[in-house]
């Protein structure tokens, strides 16, 4: 074996070369995090899994129905939110469960660590790169869904669908960092994906119906009930999505007409808000636990 | 280089490092001497600061603790065994090395030409050999020409010829003044590359010395295999350790380094005990108890 020439780094380590390398080493792992995971199964699985149901709903809405325009458009983004309600979450939860800590079952992580990086830097490069892939694979199916849309009703409410494109990714980039917070508190990836499913279960059915009982059984008043309603982000997002489709939340009974009288055009900002919160908190969560913890 | 205090670190309630204290100066080379549990892979992931332990640990005196990253930015870490991404490929895998290590992607292929896997840039990780792994993780440790180079028993799974390159490439580094804390089971490695020892047991420290006092012998050493009964080999390592030899209990006999006029020497010690050896085999090509992974 030869002997490696001597590295000359640049002199003097300011606080701006440190600064350019920890966003340097963040972006190292958010490259190798999303190159990994486009070529992964489970994003090929993901992708067509939701283009075929995206397709699938907008075919069904379209043809049972008859229906022309931008009429025939609303019904199947009716469609459309509530396939994504059902199937982002579960997608983002369960990426983001397998990322630590599948790092951690294989042995890398330790190695990982060895390097001259933070945590936080493993952590976020790592939600950066799975959120990419995210992104990726719900523009794919989106995209093959307004293609499909534009044929059968001669065009798309593109503003409309833009923002159900936006929420959904706000949605995504949410349940990954919860996904991510499982996975760093979690030793296995089997119980990482258990949680995440849990977590997905709780949010998806649990809740309403916990929503509902506890209205019922203590009485809530209608503003608690928004309270309770906006915590959970799949009904923000729910909510966020009707409002932007022009459509009125009176639809959503007592709750819905009290947050539109109350809130007004204020409202949407505040169901993205909720949901920006939900992506934010947990990372730092995460990035904080993963900071305090160590890697085995 | 490296100043630790009272480094402990349990797992449970089993200390896999207890108490331990080192300082090592630059350009010094520093074994972690001991059997399999003696806490040597434990201390020294424990000063690279990837675990949490009480105790204090600092590098080119920055704290591992306080500020990780500056303090591993001084190390290249060469583990026992390379734990990366199966399906990356080598020239991706030190692209992304060269990245978190802010060194031009140009000088991973030069790493990778010193460790002779020049060529291998689109093989796949999984598809290397015990070997070249290793060689992989010397190149990776070598991208930033950091001051200082932990390994963790570094010829573990190299053959032979591997085994004496790679023992060449550390001593060129330790000529070039760089320093080396590594970890190895090997004497013929300590005495070629350390100049002190650290003798470590059930996570403490028995004895700071030099290989010479630790191997008081010029002359060469050679390992013997003794089979023995699988009951007695525990008692019978015991034994032959307490009389000051390497042993080895790799699941196929006892290897026990000896000097080459005295292999009898563990046989007697063992006699002794009324332990019996069944069978002796000299192993010719090696001069080490051989370490499985």
């Amino acid at each position: 074996m030869n002997t490696l020439a001597p590295h000359s780094p640049a002199r003097g380590v300011s606080s701006a070369v440190s600064a350019r390398s920890f966003a340097g080493g963040i972006a190292s792992f958010a490259r190798r995090e999303f190159r990994d995971s486009i070529a992964s199964r489970w994003f090929l699985l993901y992708t067509i899994a939701f283009g075929v149901l995206a397709v699938g709903v907008s075919f069904l809405s379209l043809s049972g129905v008859g229906s022309h325009g931008f009429a025939g458009f609303g019904r199947t983004a009716a469609g459309l939110l509530n396939l994504v309600v059902l199937v982002v979450p579960l997608m983002a939860l369960t990426a983001g469960a397998g990322t630590i800590a599948g790092e951690r079952e294989r042995g890398t992580l330790l190695y990982l660590l060895a390097q001259p990086v933070s945590r936080s830097q493993v952590v976020i490069g790592k939600y950066i790169g799975l959120a990419g892939t995210l992104v990726c694979s719900l523009c794919i199916g989106f995209g093959v869904s307004a293609g499909v849309l534009a044929w059968r009703t001669g065009g798309v409410g593109v503003g409309s669908y833009a923002m159900l494109v936006a929420f959904t990714v706000l949605l995504a980039l949410a349940m990954l960092s919860v996904g991510t917070l499982i996975s760093v508190v979690s030793r296995k990836p089997s119980v990482a994906t258990g949680l995440g499913l849990f977590v997905w279960l709780t949010l998806v059915f649990v809740s309403d119906l916990g929503l509902m009982a506890s209205s019922i059984l203590l009485k809530l008043r209608v503003q608690e009930i928004f309270g309770l309603a906006v915590l959970n982000p799949l009904q923000a997002f729910k909510m966020a999505v009707i409002v932007n489709m022009n459509a009125s939340l009176d639809v959503l009974g007592p709750v819905g007409a009290y947050a539109s009288r109350t809130y007004g055009d204020s409202l949407s900002w505040m169901l993205a808000t909720t949901l920006v919160l939900w992506a934010v908190v947990p990372l730092m969560l995460a990035t904080l636990l993963f900071a305090r913890k160590g890697a085995l | 280089m490296i100043t630790a205090t009272k480094v402990t670190k349990k797992f449970g309630r089993v200390a896999a490092v207890s108490g331990v204290s080192l300082e090592l100066g630059e350009g010094e080379s520093l074994a972690l001497w001991g059997s399999n549990g003696a806490g040597k892979t434990t201390l020294i992931r424990c000063l690279l600061g990837v675990i949490r332990f009480r105790g204090a640990a600092r590098i080119g005196g920055v704290d591992v603790r306080k500020r990780g990253r500056r303090a591993r930015s001084l190390v290249g870490y060469v583990p026992q065994e390379l734990a990366f991404h199966d399906d990356a490929r080598l020239g991706s895998a030190m692209a992304f090395f060269a990245g978190l290590r802010c060194v031009p992607r140009a000088r991973a292929a030069e790493a990778l030409a010193t460790v002779g896997l020049a060529g291998h840039e689109r093989k796949r990780v999984r598809d290397l050999s015990g070997g070249m792994k290793q060689r992989l993780a010397l190149a990776i440790a070598l991208l930033s020409d950091p001051p200082l180079i932990m390994l963790d028993e570094p010829t573990s799974n190299l053959d032979a010829a591997g085994r004496g390159e790679v023992v060449e490439t550390l001593h060129n580094l330790k000529t070039s003044g760089k320093t080396l804390l590594f970890a190895s089971h090997r004497p013929d490695e300590v005495i070629s590359l350390a100049d002190r020892v650290l003798v470590l047991d059930r996570g403490k420290v028995q004895r700071d010395t030099t290989p010479r006092e630790l191997w008081p012998t010029e002359k060469p050493i050679q390992v013997v295999r003794l089979h023995l009964t699988m009951a007695s080999e525990d008692d019978a390592a015991r034994v032959l350790r307490e009389a000051g030899h390497a042993v080895h209990v790799n699941g196929h006999g006892l290897c026990v380094a000896v000097p080459r006029d005295r292999k009898a020497d563990p046989i007697c010690t063992l006699a002794r005990c009324q332990i019996e050896v069944r069978d002796i085999e000299v192993l010719d090509n090696v001069h080490m108890p051989e370490v499985q992974p």
